[in-house]
């Protein structure tokens, strides 16, 4: 490995640490502190570490991410393509509440977060600079059906980085709904953190659409705790951001807690995308299910690590993973590391993965019947991605990843 | 769940039972003084008189052993290695170099006895079961501590222009061989313990077989650690030319010791077109007590270069020895069309740790790999499968299928799978599929109601489990793999 990559992440480190120093608001608060302090001590992470192995944060440095401030161009027009999504809904511009385009929910506030301590680089970030987030509590028994929430990135001139916090807690019972779209323009890095509480019998479905500009990094992380028969349902859909990474962490802590973590990422150009997930099954009887699809063009390079870790006293244990990856140009590559960790005995586990080309024959059968090879090939890509869709029950999303996609492939001429 | 619960009591009293294999020989040893300098490396280089080139290769093994740090990414944890507390060269006494089995120590030829090895060549023919055809006998390189005691079936090998010798006495007497192919599979720093072997090997068994040859006979190689206090570091070297084909076996034992004994081996294969290596090996080092007092650190670094067009090489393990087995046996799949096979059983009881698995690197084209790995963890054990299948960009048509299955025995045990999966060509296929499961009670029920006992019904059903594995071994191995499951985890195992 070159010394060159500490030297360029310290780089990117020392970046953040000092416009951390320079705002004496954000320096004085002990939590932000410790962060910035672990963060100086550990800096960001280097593919040296196991977790990192395959994504590498030195694209980071060299850009002199700004803090936030206030721009002209409010980014509303990019709003158009959530038209047809009804229902109330939160909009951050740079990561920052836009009251001017919201509608308040019930059961939300806004504002500066209450953080916790993170124990990873990127989440530590986040620490350090969270000063704006939704704080989502739904009481118990509540239907609160769904909740809309946008980011926008708007980085016209200077490259831009924001850190919104978003706390999401279901009471038992609870019922929600939670659209998460990213989308922007220009360069700027989009760090947002979620801390999830699933209450008993609660479930939150969680559907996420991340199309952030061509030139836009975006590193988030969701910390989901489920307890006993709760269900953190999510999807999340990756077109966008020249490199990204998503990691979900969902620790099933009660029994009979459900996680289901599906993505699907469609990469083109230069991207990389990296979705990463640990699914801890702490307690007996749980089930977590990953569907995981990956369609790689141009030089793209798509990635996948979910681990699984059983530990002793979770006993009935249902855990299923299946990643698979698509390669459509001879210069994609797919990296996927899906990982089981098991200490109980009474467990059914498995995981699968599959990586090639377009099936032949498929096509062939296709093109026979008069169907020409791009409609051959978008209907084959379509079909690859149907079961990672299926499970998306609220029909308007679903509609709006569908349009996602149809944009996607009318974008890319493959 | 009584059927359940009587096995776990079965298999705690059987992982009591012991290692059949853990009596020592008292032999008179010449040992080099403890610890690990360039002093103990020329003088290793002395005994194996060996030319000057060799002693160069190992001294700039050890130089560049010195600057590396031991890896700690496995799963496996043990308290640190003092490599200094360990005699590099460890061999029996002998009286002016035995030019015939008649002229080896008794002491030596009764352990092998014992350990069911018929080094003497009638007692190969005596001992092998020859079915219809005539089976062909099997020629043993035996190793004990630091040096080859005996090599059988020499000659008859020599008529078909096979070398198996000792890899010492390969470094005399064919020196163009080995310094040509010696650490280009693995150089000496590939890895810590690559380097550290590099360094201080002192045996192990060196095979040739020329353009076209068949090996007339299955090739074996056994191995103990004997000595107290010592290391065990051999050193494999085989080299398959053109439409070659041999069938390698290796074995071994170690006593039963308190403390940890190292065993750091390094294992090259080169295949050039159409030749075939099989490589089978069941290890059962010692894996120390019940209390996970003692046992073999087994890290050893295996690799296969398939270098020529359709060459094919097939790595088989059993492993159930050995406190902590780290290892990985791989293919690099050079040659257009050539193919790479892992087949593999791990099982650990007690406190045992296994992490273990291969790497398939594709780099020709319409290059082909199987992996079929199963696990079996019992007792406070914990069993890894970690492998890598790695596609570069000119592996136009390359094809993987992975199989990992893990079957846990009792509730104290872990089993994890950590696969590593790599595409950088469309036209490659890839499928990796992974199973985590117990015994299940209505399997145990069904065996046990048609009259079976628990434990046979458990060695039953674990059979069945690793049966794709135990079919590829040569049938000698077979069998003794399959009493090696059973006395691993007697009582579970009928």
């Amino acid at each position: 490995m070159s010394a060159i990559q500490p030297n360029a992440l310290q780089l990117a480190t020392t970046g953040f640490l000092a416009r951390f120093e320079g705002n004496s608001g954000l320096r004085t608060d002990p939590i932000r502190r410790r962060a910035a302090e672990t963060l100086r001590h550990i800096g960001l992470p280097t593919q040296r570490e196991e977790a990192w192995h395959f994504t590498s944060l030195r694209p980071l440095a060299g850009i002199a991410f700004q803090g936030v401030h206030t721009t002209h161009d409010h980014g509303h027009d990019l709003l158009a393509r959530m038209s047809g999504i009804s229902g109330p809904r939160l909009v951050f511009v740079n990561g920052r509440h836009d009251t001017a385009v919201s509608e308040m929910p019930d059961f939300t506030t806004v504002g500066e977060p209450t953080l916790n301590e993170p124990d990873d680089a990127v989440s530590m970030l986040n620490t350090m600079f969270a000063d704006d987030g939704a704080h989502i509590e739904i009481p118990p028994g509540v239907d609160a059906e769904s909740i809309l929430l946008v980011s926008l990135g708007v980085a016209d001139g200077e490259p831009v980085a924001f850190h919104p916090r978003h706390r999401i807690q279901l009471h038992p019972g609870a019922r929600l709904t939670l659209i998460d779209v990213s989308l922007g323009r220009g360069t700027y890095l989009n760090n947002p953190v979620f801390d999830i509480e699933v209450a008993e019998g609660a479930t939150l479905v969680h559907l996420r659409l991340q199309d952030d500009a061509t030139d836009a990094f975006h590193l988030s992380s969701v910390r989901a705790n489920i307890a006993a028969r709760g269900t953190y349902d999510s999807f999340a859909l990756t077109l966008g951001a020249r490199l990204a990474r998503m990691e979900v962490h969902a620790n099933l802590a009660g029994e009979h807690g459900a996680a289901h973590l599906n993505a699907a990422q469609l990469l083109g150009g230069v991207q990389h995308a990296d979705f990463t997930t640990v699914v801890a099954h702490d307690a007996p009887s749980c089930a977590s299910r990953q569907t995981v699809k990956n369609v790689l063009t141009g030089k793209s390079r798509g990635v996948f690590q979910g681990r699984i870790e059983v530990a002793r006293i979770a006993q009935k244990t249902d855990g299923y993973q299946m990643n698979q990856a698509l390669l459509l140009s001879p210069d994609a590559e797919i990296d996927s590391k899906p990982q089981l960790q098991i200490y109980a005995d009474d467990v059914k586990c498995s995981h699968g993965a599959t990586v090639g080309e377009l099936d032949l024959d498929q096509l062939f059968y296709l093109r026979s019947r008069g169907i020409s090879e791009p409609d051959a090939r978008a209907i084959l890509v379509r079909a690859f991605l149907a079961e990672a869709l299926d499970p998306i029950t609220h029909d308007q999303t679903r509609a709006l990843m569908e349009n996602a996609i149809e944009a996607w492939w009318q974008g890319r001429h493959i | 769940m009584p059927a359940v619960a009587e096995t776990l009591d079965v298999v705690q009293s059987a992982t009591d039972a012991g290692y059949k294999w853990g009596f020592s020989t008292d032999i008179e040893m010449d040992l080099a003084p403890k610890g690990l300098n360039e002093d103990i490396i020329r003088l290793i280089s002395e005994r194996k008189e060996e030319p000057a080139w060799m002693l160069a290769w190992r001294l700039k093994a050890y130089a560049k052993w010195l600057q590396m740090e031991e890896p700690d990414w496995s799963s496996v944890k043990h308290p640190p290695i003092d490599y200094q507390a360990l005699h590099y060269y460890a061999a029996p006494k002998k009286k002016a170099g035995p030019k015939s089995l008649d002229e080896v120590d008794p002491e030596l030829l009764r352990m092998y006895e014992k350990l069911g090895i018929p080094l003497k060549e009638r007692a190969i023919l005596a001992g092998v079961e020859i079915p219809e055809g005539e089976r062909p006998p099997v020629a043993i390189d035996a190793v004990f501590d630091s040096v080859s005691v005996a090599t059988t079936f020499r000659d008859t090998l020599a008529k078909s222009g096979v070398i198996f010798c000792p890899i010492s006495e390969a470094v005399r007497e064919h020196p163009e061989l080995v310094k040509q192919y010696l650490g280009s599979v693995i150089p000496a720093g590939d890895n810590y313990f690559a380097a550290l072997n590099s360094a201080v090997f002192t045996d192990g068994s060196f095979v040739f077989i020329p353009k076209g040859v068949r090996c007339p006979m299955e090739l074996s190689t056994y191995f103990r650690i004997n000595a107290q206090n010592t290391g065990q570091f051999e050193r494999t070297l085989i080299i398959a030319e053109a439409g070659a084909y041999v069938s390698y076996l290796e074995g071994c034992t170690a006593p039963q010791r308190d403390e940890n004994q190292l065993h750091a081996a390094v294992v090259e294969l080169v295949l050039m077109d159409d030749a075939t290596i099989k490589y089978s090996t069941v290890q059962n080092w010692y894996p120390g007590d019940a209390e996970g007092r003692g046992g073999i650190y087994n890290f050893v670094t295996k690799r296969a270069a398939c270098r020529g067009a359709r060459s094919k090489v097939s790595w088989t393990q059993v492993e159930t020895g050995s406190a902590i087995t780290w290892k990985y046996p791989s293919c690099i799949l050079l040659g257009d069309e050539s193919v790479g096979e892992f087949n593999s059983v791990a099982v650990t009881t007690n406190y045992q740790q296994a992490d273990t698995g291969t790497k398939m690197i594709h780099i020709g084209r319409n290059t082909r790999s199987t992996i079929v790995s199963k696990g079996i963890s019992a007792g406070r054990s914990n069993n890894t499968y970690r492998g890598q299948v790695k596609v570069m960009p000119k592996a136009h048509g390359a094809r993987n299928h992975t199989q990992c299955d893990s079957l846990l025995i009792g509730d104290q045990c872990g089993a994890h799978t950590v696969p590593y999966i790599e595409s950088r060509n469309p036209t490659a296929k890839l499928e990796h599929e992974a199973t985590t499961s117990k015994i299940a009670d209505d399997q145990l029920f069904y065996c046990r109601q048609r009259g079976l006992s628990a434990e046979d019904a458990v060695g039953l059903i674990v059979n069945g489990f690793c049966k794709e594995v135990l079919k590829e071994l040569p049938m000698e191995f077979a069998v003794e793999a399959q009493k090696l499951l059973a006395v691993s985890l007697e009582g579970s195992v009928g």
